[in-house]
């Protein structure tokens, strides 16, 4: 292709005299990177700024779902203080996010150190291990909502039969049960996920390393503290980051698995913020939390990124 | 001889859930008749699904392989404040930009529409997408286009003709990971869409669950999760090898 195309380019360009003039507009470096970049440029502004924007006014307005916004800042802000099922929602996803984060990445990194070395069948396990993560949340919330349906679900009868439990278990019918089951379905969704994560960090230490390190008669556990967790920071600074933030902005398994129940002991804060707009037609309230959720979340990570990346 | 008893009862558990949802939307084989009944019928919520789906994967894999080629072959005006916006969106919660975007899409007439709600999942999946596909086109020498560029053939000839076959590896993890999140999620469907006839998979499936007054078919609820979960699982065992790749990029959303 290159010497057809050789002759052709010489002639439209008529020869060396080009040289001299200066390229049509649509030659300059800086107009054509912004023909290429212009389709992202569009859906940055008007599917990300531009709501980014209305969000800030809608959380000004009076905005009933259907009807005339009109004025009434600061009403909407002022009236956070009053909602209890907010109130409520912050503490229960602080806790939610608390354990889930502490549980989900110890279990990942055990599963990623299990999965580290390079032994047969080891690929096996790893997928084994990550194929939840394949299925799509909403997904698995419904699978566990069967599986853990004392009448319909194998868990009760297996339970039984190994003489675990003697009455069928509500699963989802107590607060802490509820929170429990949410946990287990989380781990089993998200656990390969982390593990990949670490993975990847696991497989960039370099072999060298451990391998002096033990020429140097260290123990397993001392590899691990010395080398092996201060290496691997970084990588654990992601892992947290990512999961405090999912938790926090949880709401697939609770809207779908728990429902909010029983008694509204497991209603998420963006479970609120969804009942403020879509159940009680408030926008503008709706628009408040949400303006609160992220400053509060732009807050943390800049908080997470500062206390979790400084070096030791 | 510890360590694979240890690993193959950790297997188990995480795969007996799955097994057991195959197994359980199937033990009676109207479950799946019934599914295919359900509300508007399988065929429409399996069709829309599909219709956002690869709306979706298109519309991701043009804005961010244009977007990945201007940013690593051009200097131009606002590049690294549109690099910078871009990559923000990663730090917005979900609902802070859906909540207006309900409203956004009126305005624009894609109110409950399924383009609205695949532009959406585009811009959700262009941080990733566009560092992915920049990091691609960036690892290319400069030699691959530079002798065309000096035969006269026009950047975008360049682009199409020679760059975009090299970094066809990055376009399939771009590919499957836009796949893999409109297929699945059910957030930004649920508030965006919302007419029965307009739903995707995952809204109409868990709509079973909350709009029957009655008894739930937990059977068909199983066939439901397995209509959606193996077009995922497979595509996963599939492209596994381009879907670690998205991991090892270090562009990732939790």
């Amino acid at each position: 292709m290159t010497t057809l195309t050789r002759p052709r380019g010489r002639a439209a360009r008529g020869g060396s005299s080009s040289a001299v003039a200066p390229p049509p507009w649509w030659r300059r470096q800086g107009a054509q990177g912004w023909l290429y970049a212009a389709p992202t440029a569009l859906i940055v502004v008007v599917l990300f700024l531009a709501p980014l924007v209305l969000v800030g006014w809608m959380s000004l307005n009076r905005w009933p779902l259907l009807g005339e916004a009109t004025l009434n800042a600061p009403a909407n802000y002022t009236k956070i203080a009053d909602n209890p099922l907010f109130a409520d929602a912050v503490w229960f996803t602080l806790k939610y996010t608390v354990i889930i984060t502490v549980v989900l990445s110890l279990f990942a990194l055990g599963l990623a150190l299990l999965v580290q070395e390079r032994r047969p069948g080891v690929g096996f396990f790893r997928t084994a291990f990550f194929l939840p993560g394949a299925v799509g949340f909403a997904a698995a919330a419904l699978l566990f909502y069967g599986m853990l349906n004392s009448d319909f679900g194998p868990i009760d009868p297996i339970l039984r039969t190994l003489g675990i439990i003697d009455e069928p278990v509500s699963w989802i019918g107590t607060p802490n049960m509820a929170l429990f089951s949410t946990i287990t379905l989380v781990l089993w969704r998200f656990a390969g996920f982390n593990m990949l994560i670490l993975l990847t960090g696991l497989q960039a230490i370099p072999v060298a390393v451990y391998e002096a390190a033990r020429t140097d008669g260290a123990s397993r556990w001392v590899i691990f503290r010395r080398i092996t967790l201060p290496l691997l920071r970084p990588t654990i600074a992601l892992m947290l980051i990512m999961s405090v933030t999912g938790s926090l902005l949880a709401f697939d398994q609770f809207f779908i698995f728990t429902n909010g129940g029983p008694d509204n002991s497991t209603v998420s804060m963006v479970m609120v913020i969804y009942r403020d707009a879509f159940l009680r037609f408030d926008l503008g309230g709706a628009a408040a939390l949400s303006v609160v959720l992220l400053i509060a979340l732009v807050a943390l990570n800049a908080l997470q990124l500062r206390v979790l990346r400084r070096p030791e | 001889m510890r360590y694979y008893t240890t690993m193959s009862a950790l297997a188990v558990l995480f795969l007996f859930p799955l097994v057991w949802s195959g197994w359980a939307s199937m033990e009676e084989p109207h479950n799946y008749v019934e599914m295919a009944g359900f509300g508007e019928g399988l065929g429409t919520y399996l069709t829309n699904s599909v219709v956002v789906s690869v709306m979706t994967v298109a519309g991701t894999l043009f804005v961010s392989a244009l977007g990945g080629y201007a940013f690593a072959r051009f200097a131009f005006p606002g590049k690294n404040l549109l690099f910078l916006a871009t990559l923000a969106i990663l730090m917005v919660p979900y609902a802070t930009v859906l909540i207006p975007l309900y409203v956004l899409l009126g305005y624009i007439g894609l109110q409950n529409s399924l383009v609205g709600v695949a532009l959406v999942f585009v811009m959700f999946q262009l941080p990733f997408a566009l560092f992915m596909m920049r990091n691609a086109f960036e690892a290319l020498p400069k030699e691959l286009e530079e002798a065309a560029l000096v035969d006269g053939c026009t950047t975008f000839r360049a682009f199409l003709r020679i760059l975009l076959r090299a970094v066809r590896p990055a376009m399939v993890t771009v590919g499957l990971f836009a796949f893999l999140a409109s297929w699945n999620d059910f957030f930004a469907p649920l508030i965006l869409l919302n007419d029965g006839a307009g739903f995707t998979l995952p809204v109409a499936v868990v709509s079973m669950t909350q709009n029957t007054f009655g008894a739930i078919d937990y059977g068909m609820l199983q066939a439901g999760v397995m209509v959606m979960a193996i077009p995922c699982l497979i595509l996963f065992l599939v492209l596994q090898r381009h879907y670690v790749r998205g991991f090892m990029s270090g562009a990732l959303r939790g």
